[in-house]
């Protein structure tokens, strides 16, 4: 791969415009905001690992987009790549996450006990409950950067973190490369298993080198605390279970979460943190809290209601199906959850499922009796 | 991307055994031949414009392989690697050329007149006659590696040599951003269209970056002779026409191939080529003529017969099915070709498809006969 040091000094033999990618046809957040300006100021830097600006860029070149999903189009490949490229990245960031500013400092509420409610969806409509973040690992390279030597380092690490965790957090590693047939086909049917990343977005950044050395799944017996190692980002973390006690999936989050960052830190390896953009993850969308709360919830009458997409926008939530992004909803059953990440908290963003969908499965109810729901729709939050 | 200059500097801080590959389910030549001995000794070197033993080797680390294909593995990013990066490279090309040493020297002749026959394989069996090479152009980087201004520079310098050629050989270019729906749909039936690269084995090693920025396709007014700009290597040059005349394929090939050879050399740019390695090409497995001349001919008797792909094996010659490589015969049909790239000349390797296929098409009249066809059995070249 051509974008280190040595490389990136001889493309400064070529002008700005021999070098300057073909956007035309581009329709990404990264497109829409590199100019060719932009470009010529940041092409000779280089992150003290040597991440260099087309290295930032390449995923955005080779996936120009789609005309309805708005991609981001550029990864970090470690903490400075926020910093060294911050003329191409603030506005990306503040067009992504609706008008963060480059001044805006961002806040961190991992206490559980601030979230009100979110006990008692309505389990005969919320299926399902889960929340999920990522923590990258100070002082390694992000996934589309890393070596095999940074990568296997970030996992045992994780691994001892992860070991050390008692009561309800106890659980076990599987590494993708030595798992059994019969451990993967478990995996799978438990909704744990991530795979090899097909999309061209990942592929793209380099995050699917070397797989799967360095990678695998951590959960707890329960099967409701699980981390990804090594994935898109150095760990993802998720809390999870049926029915709709979210308060108690954001609490074992919360409790889960510190707990792992506390022995990290004992380790000297805090995670990568900072007042402005909050949690430092590999693509700039995840930035601030990293945190998407969401449940899986039976809304056959409202998803067809003329006012659902603007009742979801005004709600500040986000659909998807229940295969994950990209994915369409199946029998009417629909992945609700947070569509910020910055700029409000994690107990923010989680009280926003709560109250919406608490709304919104009120309004289901409404709308089976045959009732109206004007009174019903909310102001923008 | 994280394998320049910088990056690879902080790579050395890990041990070797920290960042040595796990090879241990891998079948390529690659995994066969490296060693941590080996890794060791070439990790902390690059060639001139940054390539490293991490760029060479990581489209072999991605891809481990099949248990019936042995893929190559890894990759040359410029002309040099072959140079700096011999200590693993030469054994892997001996170990896929047939015992080719690094001391030994390879034979070029473009000389159409020294090719005895040809002009007259049976119609009624050979459908088709081609013959492909490839072509680097020296002082820029291969396609794993080089930037879109040295990209967009062989595709100028490309265009500006094929748009002096005349008589049978003049021709236009079509470059494939800016390609309309008809042409693009007129090229698939010509099977000429090449199309984004989909084989891990290539996108692992980068060479789909910024497509499809300055790749295109150029052809003869008769479309008998065309040329990839871009694709794998920097040119891939084919002449090709229906029916068995592969001796006026082979003369429009040498005669086009030297044409463009020569007007490269008057704007200052020659093919790369040595003494020891014929033509540098991208793959290792191209090395020497880079050529691949072969046949599509029915032989549904001969395909079927037990002693196949012993027959092929002695001519030195391999099957593909119409598709190209890694595709299925249909109907009877096969595309038989060279086996061999290097060690052999250009006009030697055309002898022996030319040869090779009369026998067979011999053979197979006999058994439509049901003949036996012992005493035509070869022996090995």
């Amino acid at each position: 791969m051509p974008f280190g040091n040595t490389h990136n000094n001889f493309k400064l033999n070529f002008s700005v415009d021999d070098e300057y990618p073909d956007l035309t046809k581009h329709n990404n957040h990264m497109a829409k905001l590199l100019t060719k300006e932009i470009y010529a100021k940041l092409r000779d830097k280089q992150t003290p690992t040597g991440y260099t600006l087309d290295d930032v860029i390449q995923t955005g070149v080779d996936n120009p987009g789609h005309p309805f999903i708005m991609t981001v189009g550029c990864v970090a490949g470690d903490e400075e790549s926020y910093e060294v490229f911050k003329d191409l990245l603030d506005p990306v960031i503040s067009d992504r996450h609706g008008g963060y500013k480059a001044t805006d400092k961002h806040k961190t509420d991992l206490n559980f006990e601030n979230l009100k409610g979110g006990d008692d969806l309505d389990p005969n409509y919320v299926l399902s409950s889960r929340v999920r973040t990522g923590r990258s690992i100070k002082g390694y390279a992000l996934p589309p950067h890393n070596t095999r030597g940074e990568r296997r380092a970030v996992e045992r690490l994780s691994v001892e973190a992860l070991n050390s965790l008692d009561g309800e957090f106890k659980g076990k590693y599987y590494p993708l490369k030595s798992m059994t047939d019969a451990e993967q086909e478990q995996l799978i049917n438990d909704h744990f298993l991530f795979d090899k990343p097909v999309s061209p977005l990942l592929l793209a950044a380099g995050m699917a080198r070397d797989w799967p050395d360095g990678r695998g799944i951590w959960h707890n017996e329960n099967k409701t605390f699980l981390v990804w190692v090594n994935e898109e980002d150095h760990l993802r973390v998720i809390a999870m279970q049926k029915g709709g006690n979210m308060k108690e999936v954001f609490k074992r989050f919360c409790v889960g979460l510190q707990r792992i960052e506390e022995i990290f830190k004992k380790h000297n390896h805090g995670f990568m943190w900072n007042e402005h953009l909050g949690f430092i993850l590999t693509c700039p969308s995840n930035l601030g809290t990293g945190l998407r709360g969401g449940v899986h919830v039976k809304l056959p009458k409202l998803s067809t209601h003329a006012k659902f997409e603007e009742i979801l926008t005004r709600l500040r939530l986000q659909k998807r199906g229940t295969g994950g992004v990209d994915t369409a909803s199946v029998g009417g059953v629909f992945d609700i959850s947070n569509a910020d990440r910055i700029g409000s908290s994690e107990v923010d963003q989680v009280q926003c499922v709560v109250d919406g969908v608490k709304l919104m499965v009120e309004m289901e109810k409404k709308l089976e009796k045959g009732e109206s729901i004007d009174s019903m729709i909310p102001a923008q939050k | 991307m994280p394998f320049g200059n910088s990056h690879n500097q902080l790579k050395m801080k890990n041990t070797c055994e920290q960042e040595y590959p796990d090879l241990s389910k891998h079948n390529n030549h690659m995994a066969k031949v490296i060693t941590p001995v080996l890794y060791e000794k070439l990790r902390s070197k690059q060639t001139p414009s940054g390539f490293t033993l991490d760029d060479v080797i990581q489209t072999g680390i991605d891809n481990p392989g099949h248990p019936f294909i042995m893929t190559v593995g890894c990759v040359a990013g410029d002309e040099e690697t072959y140079e700096v990066f011999k200590d693993l490279l030469d054994p892997i090309i001996q170990d896929r050329h047939g015992g080719y040493k690094p001391t030994d020297k390879h034979k070029t002749d473009l000389n159409p007149s020294n090719l005895k026959g040809g002009d007259d394989l049976d119609s009624n069996y050979v459908l088709s006659s081609r013959v492909r090479t490839g072509r680097s152009i020296r002082g820029f980087c291969l396609p794993p590696h080089c930037s879109r201004g040295e990209r967009r520079a062989v595709e100028k310098l490309s265009v500006e040599a094929l748009g002096v050629l005349s008589g049978d050989l003049k021709g236009k270019y079509y470059a494939l951003k800016n390609m309309t729906d008809a042409k693009q749909q007129q090229l698939i039936d010509d099977h000429f269209l090449f199309d984004k690269p989909v084989s891990p084995l290539l996108l692992a090693s980068g060479m789909a970056r910024d497509w499809p920025d300055a790749r295109g396709i150029w052809h003869n007014d008769t479309k008998t002779f065309l040329v990839w700009v871009n694709e794998e290597d920097h040119l891939r040059v084919i002449s090709m026409q229906k029916g068995g005349n592969m001796k006026e394929v082979f003369t429009r090939f040498c005669t086009g191939l030297t044409k463009i050879e020569d007007l490269f050399k008057n704007k200052g740019h020659s093919f790369m080529w040595n003494e020891h390695l014929g033509y540098v090409l991208t793959c290792p497995s191209n090395l020497g003529t880079g050529l691949r001349a072969g046949v599509h001919v029915k032989l549904p008797n001969l395909s079927k017969y037990r002693q196949f792909e012993e027959i092929l094996k002695r001519l030195r010659l391999q099957k593909r099915g119409t598709g190209g490589v890694d595709t299925a015969a249909v109907g009877g049909i096969f595309d038989i070709s060279n086996a061999d790239r290097l060690g052999f000349s250009e006009v030697e390797l055309v002898q022996m498809v030319v040869d090779g296929v009369r026998l067979m098409i011999e053979m197979e009249k006999r058994l439509e006969k049901s003949q036996s066809i012992d005493d035509l059995m070869p022996a090995q070249k």
